[in-house]
C-alpha cells in the first residue's frame, strides 16, 4: 500500500522529538503514513503555512491556536489543536550579573522553589527586568510573567520576543537579564558560558503543556481518518519517548544534523533531565522535566485553552468570558478520544478539569478503569477554574 | 491625491532587497527604507512609523515583528494586523510567494494591493533565483565529488579515467543510488582510510 504523505512544520526544539521519532522510528509508517518533516524559522512562519495549507500539520506553542482563535493574529482559517506535543521542557536563565548578586545574596541555586528564588530576584533586581520569550503568545512567557507577578514584581518588567537560537547571544548583548526558553536552547547558553538556570518551567506550574500538533479545521473535519493516523503515530512516538531507557538515543537522534544539528549531549541533558545549570558545571536532577504521553500529558484540557485564554485576553484588552469560550472550543478533547481509543490511550473522563488543584499524582477514573494524573500545582498553590460549559 | 505610502523591506541581502526595492517603485512612487539590521529591528520600525512591513515569511526575525503587529501599550504604535484581514486569497498568494506584510491598521484595500502585488511577483522571481542557485550548486558539488572518486579509483586499481568512471556508474545503477551519493561514500572511505 502507498504511503500517504503529510507535510509537518517543526522547529528545532527537544520537544519536537515525537514528530521526529515518529519518522525516524518508522510510527508513521504503520500508521500508512509518510511523513515530510520541515524545518521552519519562526512560529510565525509556522502558523502563516499552515494557515495557507501548505503544511498539513504543525508542532505549536499551545498558546498560539489560543491567540489565533480569540482574533489576536491574521485572517487565517480556523484551527484545531488536537493533542498536546509535550509538557514542561523549558528553563528559566539568567544573566551572569544576577547570577552573582543572587549567590552574594545567598542563593541556593536549587532548582525546585520556584518562590524562593523568585523572592531572591525581587531582593536584587535593581532596575526593571528585561526577559526575553520566544513568542509573545507562549508557554514561556505566561510562565515567566505568573512566577514574577507572584513574587512581588508587577510593571517593572517588560518582555520582549527573541528567537531561540539568538537567545544566548540577546543576553550576551545585554538585550535581556532573563529568559525562558525550551530546550535545548538554554543549556546551549549554558555552555558558552553567558548564563546559569535558575527554573525549569515545572517548578513554576508543575504540568506546563508546551507544544501542540495544529491542524486546520478543514483538515480535522475534512481528513478525519489521515487525521487519526497522524495523532496515532506521534502518540505512539510519544509513549516511546516515555520510556526513561529511551531517552539517550532520543537525544541522539533529534540531534542529527537534519533536526537540531547540535552535540547531542546538549539535547540530552533536557530529555533526561539531567540538567547542568552553571558555566560551573553545577547538575541538578529534575525528573520529568519534559514529558511527551505519561500520566495524562498529552490530553488537550480544555481548561488549559481557558486558561491560556483568560490571560491573554486581559493582557490585550478583550473580554476574558468570550475568549475562555472560543479557545476552550479548539482544543478538541472530542477528536482526542475518537483517534485515539483505538491506540489505547488512558481516557479521562472529563473534558475540562480545575487547573492547578493535584498537589500530587493522582488516580482519576477513565474510560477503561483507572488512570493517573500528574501533579499540576501552580508554586503559589493557586486554582484556576474555567467556566464549565456543557 | 493619496498621500505616498511609508514601506519598509527588511533584507538583509543588499542584492535581494534592491530586486524587490525595484519591483516596488513600479508599483507607485512611495518612501521605501530597507532594514537589514536585526538588532533593535522592532525598536528602529515602530520609530518609522511605516504603512507597509515587508519581509521574507521564512525570516528567523519575524517573531520579533510579531511584537509590533499586536502591541497593546500605548507608547508602541502596532504596526497593526498583518494583510489586510478582509482578503484571505491575497494572504494565500503572499504566503505562497514566501513573503509576510504588516500593514498599518485602516489601510485602504485598493492601496494595500498593487504594493502586494508588486513584491508577490518579486518574491516569486527571487525564488526563482534562489532555487536556480541551489541546483547549480548541488551539480556542481556533485561533479566535484565524482572527480575526486575517479582520481581514487584510478588510483588504487591502476585504472584509466574512462574504466574509473564507469565503475563508479555501475556500482551507482547496481545499487540503485545517484552516482554522486556512490561518489561521496568513497570519498569519505579513502578519506577514513588514509588517516594516520
Amino acid at each position: 500500500m502507498p504511503l500517504t504523505p503529510v507535510k509537518l512544520g517543526y522547529l528545532p526544539l527537544i520537544d519536537a522529538a515525537a514528530l521526529i521519532v515518529a519518522h525516524e522510528l518508522g510510527f508513521a509508517t504503520e500508521e500508512g503514513l509518510a511523513l515530510d518533516l520541515i524545518q521552519l524559522n519562526s512560529w510565525a512562519q509556522s502558523r502563516d503555512m499552515l494557515g495557507a495549507g501548505l503544511i498539513d500539520a504543525a508542532h505549536m506553542l499551545a498558546p498560539m491556536p489560543v491567540a489565533q482563535a480569540i482574533g489576536l493574529g491574521p485572517a487565517l482559517p480556523e484551527t484545531d489543536l488536537v493533542m498536546i506535543l509535550s509538557q514542561g521542557g523549558q528553563a528559566i536563565a539568567l544573566s551572569n550579573a544576577l547570577t552573582t548578586a543572587l549567590r552574594d545574596a545567598g542563593h541556593d541555586f536549587a532548582f525546585t522553589d520556584a518562590r524562593a528564588a523568585g523572592l531572591a530576584l525581587r531582593a536584587v533586581a535593581d532596575r526593571p527586568l528585561r526577559i526575553g520569550v520566544p513568542f509573545q503568545f507562549s508557554t514561556q512567557h505566561e510562565l515567566t510573567r505568573y512566577w514574577l507577578e507572584h513574587c512581588g514584581f508587577a510593571d517593572d518588567i517588560s518582555v520582549v520576543t527573541v528567537p531561540p537560537p539568538r537567545m544566548a547571544d540577546a543576553m550576551l548583548a545585554g538585550e535581556v537579564d532573563l529568559f525562558c526558553v525550551g530546550e535545548p536552547w538554554a543549556s546551549f547558553a549554558i555552555e558558552r558560558g553567558i548564563a546559569s538556570l535558575i527554573l525549569p518551567g515545572r517548578a513554576i506550574w508543575a504540568a506546563p503543556p508546551e507544544k501542540g500538533l495544529v491542524l486546520n479545521r478543514s483538515f480535522t473535519q475534512g481528513q478525519l481518518e489521515l487525521t487519526g493516523r497522524l495523532m496515532r503515530a506521534i502518540w505512539r512516538a510519544g509513549r516511546w519517548l516515555d520510556e526513561p531507557d529511551h531517552r539517550g538515543s532520543a537525544a541522539d537522534i533529534v540531534s542529527r544534523p537534519d533536526y537540531l544539528n547540535l552535540p547531542s549531549e546538549l539535547a540530552e541533558r533536557g530529555l533526561t533531565g539531567r540538567m547542568m545549570i552553571s558555566p560551573l558545571g553545577e547538575i541538578r536532577d529534575v525528573p520529568d522535566f519534559i514529558a511527551f504521553n505519561a500520566r495524562g500529558a498529552s490530553y488537550p484540557w480544555r481548561s488549559l485553552a481557558a486558561f491560556f485564554a483568560d490571560r491573554i485576553a486581559r493582557r490585550h484588552g478583550l473580554d476574558p468570558v468570550a475568549a475562555m469560550q472560543q479557545a476552550m472550543a479548539i482544543y478538541r478533547t472530542d477528536l482526542y478520544r475518537l483517534h485515539l481509543r483505538e491506540a489505547a490511550a488512558d481516557l479521562p473522563g472529563a473534558s475540562a478539569r480545575l487547573e492547578g488543584a493535584l498537589a500530587a499524582d493522582f488516580a482519576v477514573p477513565a474510560e477503561r478503569g483507572q488512570m493517573i494524573l500528574r501533579r499540576d500545582a501552580f508554586f503559589d498553590g493557586s486554582v484556576f477554574e474555567p467556566p464549565f460549559a456543557k | 491625491m493619496d498621500k505616498r505610502l511609508s514601506i519598509i523591506v527588511i533584507e538583509a541581502d543588499v542584492e535581494r532587497a534592491a530586486t524587490i526595492v525595484d519591483g516596488l517603485r513600479e508599483a507607485g512612487d512611495h518612501d521605501i527604507r530597507v532594514i537589514s539590521e536585526v538588532a533593535g529591528m522592532a525598536r528602529h520600525i515602530a520609530e518609522m512609523h511605516p504603512d507597509i512591513v515587508l519581509i521574507d515569511l521564512a525570516n528567523p526575525s519575524r517573531d520579533v515583528l510579531e511584537d509590533l503587529a499586536v502591541a497593546s501599550a500605548p507608547t508602541e504604535r502596532p504596526v497593526a494586523m498583518f494583510v489586510d484581514r478582509s482578503d484571505e486569497q491575497l494572504t494565500r498568494a503572499a504566503i505562497e510567494a514566501g513573503i509576510s506584510a504588516y500593514v498599518v491598521d485602516g489601510l485602504r484595500q485598493d492601496r494595500i494591493k498593487p504594493v502586494l502585488d508588486a513584491a508577490i511577483a518579486r518574491f516569486h522571481m527571487i525564488q526563482r533565483m534562489r532555487a536556480e542557485l541551489v541546483a547549480t550548486r548541488a551539480a556542481l558539488e556533485e561533479r566535484k565529488l565524482i572527480d575526486r572518486a575517479k582520481a581514487i579509483l584510478m588510483k588504487a586499481r591502476g585504472i584509466d579515467e574512462e574504466e574509473a568512471y564507469a565503475l563508479l556508474r555501475k556500482s551507482a545503477m547496481d545499487q540503485g543510488k545517484r552516482m554522486g551519493e556512490i561518489a561521496q561514500q568513497l570519498v569519505m572511505a579513502a578519506g577514513l582510510l588514509t588517516c594516520r
